[in-house]
């Protein structure tokens, strides 16, 4: 059986070590958050200038000034700084923070992430996945398996237009971990039932 | 100094943006809609103005913000990070109708903060390998790093919560954002506020960006502070 979203964010939680700092970035990341463990003493940096992003509001408490890189409404905890973008980036850039949990469309042997483009189709930007990648200590793609025509998004080589060379640590799928080591992807953990057959990896 | 001795108070908006013209680069604060010069940009609407060269992250979003001047045929160039959420620019972007250079969050801020610095360039990872660093020179220290150059403008328009005659500076939780930035790297800054204080009102240890930086404000009206994805625990 593969994992539902909700078990996806519960293995990346998984791979936190205690007392570290974590950026989550927009879509499938962002669910880590709402699941992450009080006692894990983990402060979540959204790079639009927090750190310390909470739990949901309430009716009551939401603040339209206080949102997540992702534009959702949160809450700050205690402890909660707020700052200027070149300060977040500075953070992020400097090497301060320890996990960056980012959305994929692809990602390939040698660590090569694609996220931010389909030429011809469709455009996001890159936003700051660019300096996520090659700023924080470890970089983990939590992204579905197969893209929308059921191709493996894990490939020998990326297609579309990167945002990092060789940056990936850890890719989390519905079907397991793998880690990119140059030649192929090496299998860290597969949701029960789950089969190489089942991966399509190159 | 008392209060009110100062030139930089300006009635409203329009008033504040009397000599901006076309062609001029503008940079214009906010995160998405988060922090945006709502007052400013509903001034620019009314404005005969073209050929701008927008600096912004989003270029505004859903349909608001800086889209109302997109949709008007304003902007000839923008350089934003993110367009995701924002289907006009991303539709005249994929219609090549619009220039658009997009840039890495993290390189687009300090970009900014450079502008304002004095800073002529500096070296960043950031893109490297990537269509971001297409025609950049490359520099190797630790690792490869791309070359980026600075950005300024004639004038950015900021929204604050609260700003002194002198033009003092505080924000409210994460609506700092790329303001504080764009209005040290613009000739001319014009900030709204939401609530003009007096001089000495905001204390000097809690000053996000001190008033040198900042040539006119004025108190805003009306503001809407959009939420683009209002997430509830206690509503669906």
């Amino acid at each position: 059986m593969s994992w539902s979203k909700e078990q996806m964010a519960d293995e990346v939680i998984g791979l936190f070590k205690k007392n570290s700092t974590v950026n989550l970035g927009i879509g499938l990341p962002s669910l880590v958050a709402d699941r992450l463990p009080l006692d894990l003493n983990i402060m979540i940096q959204s790079e639009n200038g927090i750190l310390g992003v909470g739990e949901r509001p309430t009716k009551k408490t939401f603040s339209p000034t206080l949102i997540n890189a992702g534009k959702e409404t949160i809450t700050a905890v205690p402890g909660t700084s707020f700052f200027d973008s070149a300060l977040s980036f500075g953070m992020i850039r400097g090497g301060h923070i320890d996990y960056s949990v980012l959305g994929g469309m692809e990602v390939d042997v040698s660590g090569n992430l694609a996220n931010w483009m389909v030429p011809g189709s469709k455009i996001t930007g890159m936003g700051g996945a660019m300096d996520l990648v090659n700023g924080s200590k470890n970089i983990i793609i939590m992204m579905t398996h197969f893209n929308k025509s059921g191709e493996c998004k894990l490939k020998k080589s990326c297609d579309l237009p990167l945002t990092g060379l060789s940056v990936v640590d850890l890719v989390v799928t519905e079907l397991g971990i793998f880690k990119p080591n140059k030649k192929n992807f090496e299998v860290i953990k597969l949701a029960d039932g789950i089969n190489d057959a089942d991966l399509k990896l190159p | 100094m008392e209060k009110g001795k100062f030139s930089k108070i300006y009635p409203d908006a329009a008033s504040a943006l009397f000599d901006f013209k076309s062609s001029m680069t503008l940079m214009s604060g906010g995160f998405g809609l988060c922090g945006i010069a709502e007052n400013c940009i509903d001034a620019l609407t009314a404005m005969d103005v073209k050929d701008l060269k927008v600096i912004s992250n989003n270029i505004g979003n859903a349909g608001k913000g800086l889209v109302k001047i997109l949709v008007q045929g304003k902007i000839s160039k923008a350089f934003c990070s993110y367009v995701g959420g924002n289907p006009d620019l991303e539709k005249l972007m994929l219609a090549k109708k619009i220039e658009v250079e997009l840039i890495p969050q993290g390189t687009f801020s300090e970009r900014i903060r450079a502008g304002g610095m004095g800073i002529r360039g500096f070296y960043t990872p950031t893109g490297y390998g990537t269509l971001a660093a297409i025609g950049k020179e490359i520099k190797v220290f630790d690792r490869p790093c791309v070359l980026e150059l600075p950005l300024n403008a004639d004038f950015a328009i900021i929204k604050a919560q609260k700003g002194d005659p002198y033009g003092n500076l505080w924000f409210k939780e994460t609506a700092r954002n790329f303001s504080p930035l764009m209005a040290m790297a613009a000739k001319v800054a014009v900030v709204e506020v939401e609530e003009m204080v007096g001089l000495g009102d905001i204390k000097p240890e809690d000053i996000h960006l001190p008033g040198i930086f900042v040539q006119r404000i004025f108190q805003g009206k009306n503001y809407k502070n959009d939420i683009e994805f209002e997430i509830l625990k206690d509503a669906p």
